[in-house]
């Protein structure tokens, strides 16, 4: 055993660190680390780098323009990448229903989509949630009825991320009523540009349009859209979600916040001196540190011990549960470190060119409008209970 | 010991709760929000109107000197609609500064326009380098022949954007010193913005502002602990506040357990999230109790007994406030996160209130200095 990189990783780790200072656009870099927005533009600038260096899709076998990286490799790429300030890999397309495809789906759709996805032609977004189908995802009533060579779409999702930049949607649809819920649904894959489509925003307390509703009205859906057999679509459902979690512990976006935190706490005064000197503070830190170094080797113990291509099962739900824990408690942090200026919404600041005097410090602006946003990580991608009751049939047999 | 309100009280309550139920929605609540004034100019005539903004002022001021706990159910319904008018700021604390400190010209200047809700004051105690500590200030006062210069600069004043005047701390060759300095003063600027939970406010930029001899407040090398007193009136109210809000999001939240429906059944059949909704009502009667004992010796004269109680008061609704805030959204769910609905306001102002007048850590740090 041995809880060191070795020579390999971190030659890995060094050529990582020097695409990323040759290649990640620095306006974008400083976007990410001020909390600011990113557009469509600079999420298909930083895809097109990394494909262009074939690191885009690190979960697809090489064949398809994959990686084939060792988990070991995977994580050193994800923190580096964080550290850097390099946009979040969006991860519909790539990482969710491309595995889905490339382990259910037909040689025609391989060779459809997978390229649509590395080219950026396709942007991805996810259907799965519908007003009365949260947690209980199964209760969906989106229906999908077969008419000819088409299935005709009804219904409602919701909670969909980046929906207002995407042009096609996966959706988990109710093709069959007999049974139980989980029976009769299928996986489609439909045109965002069909007829019917509508996608509504939805604002979030931080005043962010990131999420939408979306809704299919009588769309004409061909039935060669459809991943896998007809209302067998819950067992992929359930293989992109284990994807899903294991992108969610978030460590690399959690080393990078924490030392972004740190960094504010030294230049915050309190009683004379860095709040990063404040006897409580600098504990409060300490301990938030701690919580993290143990949830990145729990979570790289999980991933290498994983068989199936390095995607644990039930073991994700853990470090989901965990890794957002720690995120959560880092942002709060970062609000608190700025005593009354966590008050102050200077939206202003958060321009690229602004060029004016910040009022406490240049990344304050986003703090606590982040802290808030932040407290979707213990609801989405499963909330954190229903990670537990997972955690708890699954692994512990309860 | 008695936890009853006299009839007076209660009919204190019933009005401002009635006046809030009536004529201030949440729709209201955020049409207000987007005015130049940043809240309901309306709302805030009838407040002076129902003799609301005088509850805390003597008679000649035509209030009834109203104490803690007539202050803390004022400040507990306008907690309940979200309100975003500057009572604490403008009645509760610098109303208090002027009744305590002031001249009788001052008095006269100030507290009949306080009192019926004709003007708007603020305070203004904290500094960019000063995080929490009021005392920690850096602006300076200097004395002219006509009176004082101040040179320096102000923090997060809640309300400064719109108020007449702002009544600050300032260090004199005496010690620190309060001053009333109107916003239209020559070298004083003002940077407006809006806070997270809705409000406005601004940082105060003090360039050489020439002020008259009558804009000192009391007296040189008097000023800190005739503020630090108020300051605590000011906390004692925000608990009140808080409460009210703590009420709303626990009420929606055990609401919305009891309707929302997921696999089958409501959610609140779910051990853990009943659980989860036990603790929040614990919080919230926690700091119910903290309230009180806050507003209950918030007029009482100042001591070590008196100052720790509102600390103390401070950190359990600081707390409760975030956990309340936090585990009301989870309980939600995605629609606890959007903004449409009323509940994650409640949540940005019960996070927010934990960052005025000092938070959970800067209370127990000056709690435990007094053990």
């Amino acid at each position: 055993m041995d809880l060191n990189y070795n020579d390999n990783e971190r030659a890995f780790r060094d050529q990582v660190r020097q695409f990323l200072k040759d290649r990640l656009p620095a306006d974008i870099a400083e976007k990410v680390r001020g909390g600011r927005r990113l557009t469509r533009q600079d999420h298909d600038t930083w895809r097109q780098r990394l494909v262009d260096q074939g690191w885009y899709a690190s979960h697809w076998p090489t064949a398809w323009g994959g990686t084939e990286w060792t988990p070991i490799q995977k994580h050193i790429f994800d923190e580096e990448c964080n550290a850097h300030g390099a946009p979040r890999v969006i991860p519909f397309g790539v990482n969710m229903v491309a595995p889905v495809i490339l382990r259910f789906g037909n040689d025609a759709q391989k060779q459809y989509y997978l390229p649509k996805i590395l080219s950026g032609e396709h942007w991805w977004c996810q259907g799965y949630s519908e007003p009365g189908a949260g947690s209980d995802l199964a209760a969906l009533k989106t229906r999908a009825d077969r008419d000819g060579d088409h299935y005709i779409v009804n219904g409602q999702k919701t909670w969909t991320t980046l929906g207002h930049y995407a042009n096609m949607i996966f959706c988990l649809v109710r093709t069959g009523r007999d049974g139980k819920p989980q029976e009769g649904i299928s996986f489609l894959l439909i045109d965002m540009n069909s007829p019917g489509v509508t996608v509504r925003p939805i604002i979030t307390l931080d005043g962010e349009h990131e999420v939408n509703e979306v809704f299919f009205d009588n769309v004409r859906v061909p039935v060669e859209n459809r991943v896998g057999e007809e209302n067998q679509g819950w067992t992929y459902a359930k293989y992109l979600l284990t994807y899903e979690r294991t992108g969610l512990a978030g460590i690399g976006a959690s080393k990078a916040a924490l030392t972004h935190l740190k960094a504010l706490a030294s230049r915050r005064i309190s009683q004379g001196r860095p709040l990063l000197d404040d006897p409580v503070f600098r504990r409060r830190i300490a301990d938030v540190e701690i919580n993290l170094r143990a949830a990145e080797i729990s979570n790289l113990r999980i991933i290498a011990a994983a068989s199936n291509g390095g995607i644990p099962g039930a073991e994700s739900s853990m470090l989901k549960v965990r890794g957002t824990e720690i995120r959560q408690t880092i942002t709060d942090l970062l609000r608190r470190a700025l005593g009354p200026y966590a008050l102050p919404f200077p939206e202003e600041e958060l321009a690229l060119d602004y060029g004016g005097d910040y009022l406490s410090d240049r990344y304050a602006a986003a703090l606590t409008p982040q802290y808030f946003n932040m407290r979707k990580l213990s609801i989405f991608g499963g909330s954190n209970e229903i990670q537990k009751n997972i955690v708890a049939k699954m692994i512990l047999g309860l | 010991m008695d936890f009853s309100l006299t009839d007076e009280q209660q009919m204190l309550q019933d009005t401002t709760e009635r006046l809030l139920r009536e004529t201030y929605p949440f729709d209201v609540r955020e049409a207000a929000r987007q005015t130049d004034a940043g809240f309901s100019t309306t709302l805030w005539q009838q407040l002076g109107e129902l003799g609301l903004t005088a509850v805390p002022f003597d008679e000649p001021w035509g209030g009834f000197s109203g104490q803690g706990l007539e202050v803390h159910l004022v400040m507990k319904a306008l907690g309940r609609s979200l309100s975003l008018e500057p009572y604490l700021q403008s009645v509760v604390m610098a109303g208090g500064l002027i009744s305590a400190a002031g001249s009788p010209e001052q008095q006269d200047q100030w507290l009949p326009k306080i009192a019926s809700a004709s003007t708007v004051l603020t305070v203004a105690a904290l500094e960019p380098h000063s995080h929490y500590d009021p005392h920690a200030i850096e602006t300076l006062a200097e004395r002219t022949p006509s009176g004082w210069c101040l040179q320096g600069r102000k923090s997060v004043v809640v309300a400064g954007h719109c108020a007449d005047a702002i009544i600050l701390n300032a260090m004199t060759d005496a010690g620190p010193a309060l001053f009333i300095v109107p916003t239209d003063s020559r070298g004083l600027t003002r940077r407006s913005y809006p806070t997270v939970d809705g409000r406005k406010g601004c940082d105060l930029f003090l360039d050489g502002v020439s002020l008259p001899a009558s804009a000192l407040l009391g007296t040189p090398g008097d000023g800190q602990p005739v503020l630090d007193y108020q300051l605590g009136r000011g906390i004692a109210g925000l608990c009140a506040e808080a409460v009210g809000a703590m009420e709303v999001a626990t009420e929606l939240t055990l609401d919305y357990l009891k309707t929302r429906r997921q696999f089958g059944v409501p959610i609140g059949k779910f051990q853990v999230l009943q659980h989860r909704m036990v603790d929040m009502c614990s919080e919230l009667e926690q700091a119910r109790s903290m309230a009180l004992l806050a507003a209950s010796v918030a007029d009482s004269p100042a001591s070590e007994t008196r100052q720790q109680a509102l600390h103390a008061a401070k950190v359990v609704v600081g707390r409760a406030g975030q956990m309340i805030a936090e585990q009301a959204i989870q309980l939600h769910g995605g629609i606890g996160m959007t903004w449409e609905y009323s509940l994650s306001h409640y949540a940005k102002r019960l996070v927010m209130i934990n960052h005025e007048l000092g938070d959970d850590d800067y209370h127990l740090d000056r709690y435990a200095a007094l053990m």
